[in-house]
């Protein structure tokens, strides 16, 4: 590892974008601005931005806490209240944060919404979710949008109408209300030419791990870049300009020959190559990193970055059809794919990205990824020939965080690849 | 007739005949008859009836399926239903059936139907998406585009093609089977000591099992026995037991509620039988094939987890349920890991405080065996309602 540690510009702008945002949300009873709460998977901030509303993700804040260590005490709370140990520990995890005084992840109060926006897709908790959060703010309307599964392998012309309808009947008319402004379509078009731009540079930039050594690690500093676009900053221009320059970065980094960056210095020896199904660990982060980073093992690909928006397969939102694309956005999240589209995106990744193994971190209280990963996990092996690995974590719960065992897993995991390599070396 | 103790026998022995031996004496009969299995919670049986099938519905194995293969499948952490289901499935109890449905009830269900999928077991497995819009035109037609898909699948198979005169048909039976059942809990709410729990959880199930015809002669039958005064009634509470609509209790459980000081007069046990609540209209053109059944789907449902029903609170339908069964207490029985379930608790919960409604709760699985603590806790809850309401 290369002792120098270093913020890249790009860094810095995303924690300049973040903070301004908080700042923003912050002062947002003073200034007049409404406040929407909704999910980072169909998260058609787009929409709301054409109203000019903030969005508010609970689950960002969920996993913030969790960074941040504040989870436990958060969770522990909404369990005193009543909600059972095996329940999803974001929605926890939020109706915690909100029992001790909403405070975000910056140390500033996130204002109470104006509008809970329930566009639920790829996951059934979330409308539990919001459920409890309607009975915490009684007189904040819902405005519900829900995503119809890709169970038939497809986006079907039906799917779409149906969604556009909610979102023309049901969403805008409660987003005119709670803004205050008329729906302006020409507004949408123009904020959505920009999502446009952000998708196609975060295809490229995903793409870079087809170098080798690949220039980024896909998942956990993969998490980071897809933050801007899953906090908010969809169809924005500064979204734009930090793709560019995060792009602009990496390509620099692929032109030195440079491995990743992590949070002890780049890594100077690629030996394992990984593609990784599913969430991240939030509360022991840094130490779920370094378990990788330290023998040498990059992700070239995962699943979990793609939570918010698929767009490998070539599907980009078109502005000349805002509503159409906004609804095909939604539909085709990750984990609004069937397990079987589920199969095939790993598995081109496993290929296209020339991975050495492919690893599973399921999550104790997140069903929408860990319930077929043992499915997913045989099809894989299967089908590829590839070495397949299982940890198990939990999300923001860190009771679930069991370091030694991840460790003991991991290492023999990695045995296994390095006996492999040389086996196929000879 | 038959004596009542001879239906009850009967009744529990098809419930729980994980071979589904009656549904494929059944099909053997014309080689166009289909079987149609289906998940947890509703589904509109009366779709598959009308092409000439049976919809046969899939509870998992219970405590009464060993599971072995199905741990492969699943992380300790997800509940008990899907792994005893595909341990069914891999075991070929579902190997004459030609399609299933999983209804979107939950995110396990829903990954379930892409196992299912991948499998390649039956000539189709769909996740039928349920909508969270009711307005007739958005979410109205959106299900009967889902309900339209599986008589396209259905009509692949058999080339049956469902008419408005085949489908009211089914809508006539299959009101009849709701109107039956219906009064069975109407004569328990007024006399519990008639039928165990168990025994109309028996019955019930049956129904799962069996031609909806067959079904609608067995409810006639126990009906005709518990219109007399049978039994003798014992000094127990009345309760309500909410959270297992989907992995069933074991029966044992049931039992155990029963035997520590409770008439369970209303549960959601099965609550797919009883969804609709009122008479489904007959179709009065061709051209709305499936309306009625969407309407009803959209107004009269009843009130569960799996529906966000933002205009009309669950809280607000439990505590009417609770007043017109006129029950003592609530008793909530939750598989483990049960995220919708269990996520209704804090607000039906906060909800029977403000009204000053007893209530205990605990978790199950589907294979539990052990009662005694469960026992307690429930005679507990009983004998305080006794002793100090």
């Amino acid at each position: 590892m290369s002792s120098k540690v270093t913020k890249e510009k790009s860094m810095v702008i995303q924690k300049e974008m973040i903070s301004s945002l908080f700042k923003e949300l912050s002062t947002a009873k003073q200034t007049g601005k409404k406040v929407v709460y909704t999910f980072v998977p169909g998260n058609i901030s787009e929409l709301i931005r054409a109203f000019d509303m903030l969005p508010v993700y609970p689950e960002i804040n969920a996993l913030q806490s969790g960074m941040r260590k504040k989870s436990e005490k958060f969770i522990h709370d909404a369990e005193k209240i009543g909600y059972s140990e095996d329940v999803c520990t974001y929605v926890k995890c939020d109706i915690g944060m909100m029992l001790n005084g909403n405070i975000g992840p910056t140390g500033e109060k996130i204002p109470e919404p104006d509008l809970l926006l329930l566009s639920y897709t790829g996951c059934f908790t979330f409308m539990k979710w919001f459920e409890n959060l309607k009975r915490l703010y009684p007189d904040v309307p819902v405005a519900l949008l829900h995503t119809p599964y890709q169970e038939g392998h497809e986006i079907t012309p039906d799917m779409t109408q149906y969604m556009v309808k909610q979102l023309k009947e049901e969403v805008i008319p409660k987003m005119e209300q709670v803004s205050g402004k008329k729906y302006d379509e020409e507004k949408l078009k123009k904020i959505l030419g920009n999502t446009n731009k952000v998708e196609e540079l975060m295809v490229k930039i995903f793409d870079t791990t087809k170098n080798k050594p690949s220039p980024i690690d896909a998942y956990f500093a993969g998490v980071y870049y897809i933050g801007p676009i899953n906090i908010g900053f969809r169809g924005t221009r500064e979204a734009v300009v930090y793709y560019e320059k995060l792009y602009e970065e990496i390509l620099e980094r692929v032109d030195k020959g440079l491995g990743p960056i992590t949070p002890e210095g780049v890594m100077e020896e690629e030996k394992f190559r990984l593609v990784i199904e599913g969430p991240p660990n939030w509360t022991h982060f840094r130490e779920f990193w370094k378990l990788f980073y330290d023998l040498g093992a990059v992700i070239v690909a995962s699943s979990y970055t793609k939570v918010g928006g698929v767009y490998d397969n070539g599907f980009r939102v078109n502005p000349d059809k805002p509503l159409e694309s906004l609804a095909d956005y939604c539909m085709n999240c990750y984990t609004n794919l069937n397990l079987k589209q589920r199969v095939e995106l790993l598995s081109n990744c496993i290929t296209k990205y020339e991975a050495d193994g492919f690893l599973v971190n399921s999550i104790k209280s997140c069903n929408s990824f860990s319930a077929g990963q043992l499915m997913i996990m045989r099809q894989l092996e299967e089908k590829l020939d590839i070495p397949v690995g299982f940890i198990e974590s939990d999300l923001v719960d860190p009771r679930y965080f069991s370091y030694s065992n991840i460790k003991n897993r991991l290492e023999s995991f990695f045995q296994m690849l390095e006996q492999r390599k040389i086996i196929f070396n000879n | 007739m038959e004596p009542l103790i001879d239906i009850l026998s009967k009744c529990e022995e098809i419930a729980f005949d994980l071979d589904f031996t009656r549904a494929k004496e059944w099909k053997s009969q014309d080689n166009k008859r289909v079987i149609v299995g289906y998940m947890p919670i509703y589904f509109p049986r009366e779709i598959v009836h009308a092409a000439n099938g049976l919809s046969v519905g899939i509870l998992g194995g219970g405590d009464k399926k060993m599971i072995i293969k199905g741990d492969a499948y699943y992380q300790s952490y997800i509940c008990h239903m899907p792994r005893s289901i595909i341990e069914l499935a891999l075991d070929g109890n579902f190997d004459e059936f030609d399609g299933f449905i999983f209804p979107s009830i939950c995110d396990v269900m829903r990954n379930l139907s892409g196992t299912f999928q991948i499998l390649g077991k039956g000539k189709f497995a769909k996740y039928l998406d349920y909508p969270q819009n009711f307005k007739a035109h958005i979410g109205g037609k959106f299900y009967e585009q889902e309900l339209q898909h599986i008589l396209d699948e259905i009509y692949k198979i058999n080339q049956i093609k469902v008419t408005s005169a085949r489908l009211n048909e089914s809508i006539r039976l299959f009101n009849k089977n709701r109107q039956l059942t219906r009064e069975i809990y109407d004569i328990r709410q007024e006399f519990p000591w008639r039928l165990t729990a168990a025994d109309v959880y028996h019955i019930v199930r049956s129904g799962y099992m069996i031609p909806v015809e067959d079904h609608n002669v067995i409810l006639e039958n126990v009906i005709h026995y518990i219109k007399e005064d049978i039994n003798q009634p014992l000094d127990k509470i009345r309760v309500v037991v909410m959270g297992a609509f989907c992995e069933q209790p074991p029966i044992g459980l049931i039992k155990t509620i029963e035997l520590a000081g409770c008439y369970v007069v209303e549960d959601d046990f099965l609550l797919g039988a009883r969804w609709i609540q009122k008479d489904i209209e007959e179709i009065k053109s061709e051209n709305e094939l499936l309306s009625t059944l969407s309407y009803a789907f959209l107004n009269n449902s009843t009130f569960s987890s799996t529906i966000y029903d933002v205009d009309n609170p669950k809280e607000d339908r439990l505590l009417e349920l609770i007043k017109r069964r006129n029950v003592d207490g609530i008793i909530f029985a939750s598989p483990s890991f049960c995220d919708p379930a269990l996520l209704d608790h804090p607000i039906l919960q906060k909800a029977c405080e403000k009204n000053n409604i007893r209530y205990v709760s605990f978790l199950y699985n589907e294979n539990t065996g052990q009662f005694k603590v469960i026992k307690e806790q429930i005679g507990t809850f009983s004998d305080s309602i006794k002793l100090w309401d």
